[in-house]
């Protein structure tokens, strides 16, 4: 699942954290000593687990990338050859090329439907609970499940979707086996599985809409338009990049469970997706550094992502223009 | 409705406490909005816009799980409904595969990484929201940092660590490198930060040490919080599949999302019983979702912005 998390300063954090006024006496500094050792132990667990587990194989990402590793463990520096590979590398040019599409289309496309979801949920209407349960619901599946769900669904001929459609006429689409089609499934099902958590989070936020805006525009008269751009959409701008900047984070990171079950990246490397190109390379092919040397790029693009968006968003205080 | 009485409004208050959504909102407004409630026109015709979506949303999941009901026969038959129900595609899961040991392997990591992540994580975030110390703010922007980077961008060195540590291969390898992650050190600390000023005043006075008062007075407040990402890790780690395929090759260590993949390498022309596997891996999830969805969606509120 993914992890996300956002950099707007709201009221709460932008406040030091409260303490009692340092004192200056003796028995203070002793106090602020004995304070300052206390905090000491309490962060040792998580700070030592995220330095082994996390930040160390961050920056071996990086380093990683100059050296030739294989499975037997042999390591040795090649500059940037791997880096040189990459661009002569027709998969891996592919790879890039399926991943930017599948960005460029995933990413508004949950944006949007999510969106319009929570619009929808927002309202006042009968048995709201139930809908909202059943629009999140494909969330708490596991990637596992709603890959071989869907191949199930999906299977040629025989599969429910295509008896369906064949009630309409249309015949023998091979959702999963014609490449002019498998990207454009694992959108379809990647935007059912990820809309309904961005719901509950524009829902969120449009909750804290205060309700008085909309009483008074309705007394002037605006229609439901007009109230959605002069206020819902303004007002919503500081969840909105929230959802921008973690889908697009969960999309370049995500996809590799539902890949890896759905179309093993295929059918001819269609549905190829950076992610799993790094994992092939590694675990079927052995050769570790160029797997950690794609890897690299890969956190370039979310490092440049993130400043990108920190820097429009004024470093995360959208809300004080 | 001018670009001023917007503007007006950008000053709500965004610190109302978890599960308090419909702070700010004066009661009026709220009596208002429960009047809308009634089937008027508009309601209804809105109902069944909604009705169809959710039951576009859920019919993969009802019909997987009807389809593991039915007979090899009938699974790509025209019914919805199973003509012969049958439990014969669990049995068969059951006792050709050892499926009750991967669940238990499951059970067992998503529940001790979600208890230990839980107890370092709120220490952690008591000492940065609570405590005082010199480079704190550099500690917690560091630990920031790390939200960046999620597990399969690092893949690769990240195997490279947990082999160096001799923890391939083993419970070790599948629960310690789990139990890390910023994410739930930032909700917790933005918790703490809320909480009043005058909390461990007394405790202090009565010479209390810090311990103490992390573990009498700061974790039984954080017991709505920590359920919520309880709920939230645990599902996360349950679902987990990247990491547990790429270090174990055990069969013995098999997770259950592992399991159920290499069953359905094994048996991949009989979708029956690939789909009685599939149900009986969600299930679970399916019922924490079905008692604790206000945990989830809660936690997944503070996420943002709270």
């Amino acid at each position: 699942m993914t992890g996300s998390t956002h950099t707007y300063n709201t009221p709460a954090s932008r406040r030091a954290p409260r303490r009692t006024t340092p004192e200056r006496s003796g028995a203070g500094k002793a106090r602020a000593k004995r304070e300052g050792w206390a905090a000491f132990w309490f962060l040792l667990p998580d700070s030592l687990g995220l330095l082994i587990f996390v930040f160390i194989p961050m920056i071996m990402a990086i380093v990683l990338g100059f050296f030739r590793l294989d499975g037997f463990g042999n390591l040795s520096f090649i500059g940037g050859a791997n880096y040189v590979r990459m661009v002569q590398d027709p998969q891996f040019l592919q790879s890039a090329a399926v991943t930017a599409i599948y960005l460029v289309i995933l990413v508004p496309a949950v944006f949007i439907v999510s969106l319009l979801l929570a619009l929808l949920v927002q309202q006042r209407i009968p048995f709201v609970g139930a809908i909202r349960s059943a629009l999140f619901a494909p969330y708490v599946i596991s990637l596992v499940v709603v890959g071989l769900m869907w191949q199930f669904l999906l299977s040629d001929k025989v599969g429910v979707i295509n008896q369906f459609l064949a009630a309409f006429g249309i015949h023998g689409i091979s959702w999963l086996g014609d490449p002019k089609y498998t990207l454009g499934t694992v959108v379809v099902i990647s935007i059912w599985f990820q809309m309904g958590y961005y719901m509950i989070i524009f829902l969120s936020g449009l909750q804290d809409i205060p309700g008085e805006l909309y009483e008074s525009a309705r007394i002037d008269g605006a229609t439901a338009w007009q109230r959605f751009w002069n206020i819902t959409w303004p007002m919503l701008r500081p969840t909105a990049l929230f959802v921008l900047i973690t889908v697009t984070i969960a999309v370049i990171t995500g996809g590799f469970d539902l890949i890896y079950i759905l179309t093993g990246g295929g059918p001819a490397g269609s549905t190829s997706l950076l992610i799993f190109y790094i994992y092939q390379q590694a675990f079927l092919y052995g050769e570790y550094g160029y797997a950690a040397a794609i890897g690299s790029v890969l956190v370039l693009v979310l490092l440049i992502w993130s400043a990108f968006m920190f820097r429009i968003t004024k470093g995360g205080r959208v809300d004080d223009e | 409705m001018t670009s001023d009485s917007v503007a007006t409004g950008r000053t709500m208050d965004r610190s109302a406490p978890v599960g308090d959504t419909g702070a700010g909102q004066d009661a009026r407004w709220r009596r208002l909005r429960k009047g809308d409630k009634k089937w008027t026109k508009k309601t209804t015709i809105l109902f069944i816009v909604g009705v169809i979506i959710a039951l576009i949303a859920i019919f993969p999941l009802v019909y997987m799980v009807l389809s593991s009901f039915k007979p090899e026969a009938e699974v790509y038959g025209e019914s919805f409904l199973p003509k012969h129900w049958t439990f014969q595609n669990f049995i068969y899961v059951f006792t050709e595969v050892p499926f009750a040991r991967y669940m238990l392997n499951s059970f067992l990591v998503s529940a001790i990484v979600t208890v230990v992540a839980l107890f370092f994580h709120s220490m952690a975030a008591y000492a940065l929201a609570r405590l005082k110390f010199k480079g704190r703010e550099t500690v917690f922007l560091i630990i920031f940092s790390t939200l960046l980077v999620s597990l399969p961008v690092v893949l690769i060195p990240e195997f490279v660590v947990v082999k160096t540590l001799g923890m391939l291969d083993s419970y070790w390898g599948l629960i310690v490198p789990s139990i890390f992650s910023a994410f739930g050190i930032f909700l917790l600390r933005q918790f703490y930060m809320g909480l009043p000023d005058e909390l461990e005043e007394a405790a202090l006075i009565d010479g209390a040490g810090y311990w103490r008062i992390y573990w009498s007075v700061v974790l039984p407040l954080s017991r709505p919080i920590l359920a919520a990402l309880a709920v939230f890790f645990f599902l996360a780690n349950w679902n987990s599949f990247i990491w547990p395929l790429t270090i174990t090759s055990n069969p013995d260590l098999r997770v259950v999302q592992v399991g159920i993949s290499t069953f359905h390498q094994q048996y991949a022309s009989s979708e029956s019983y690939i789909i009685a596997a599939s149900t009986v891996a969600a299930i679970p999830t399916l019922l924490l979702f079905f008692f604790f969805q206000k945990q989830i969606t809660e936690s997944i509120k503070t996420s943002g912005f709270k």
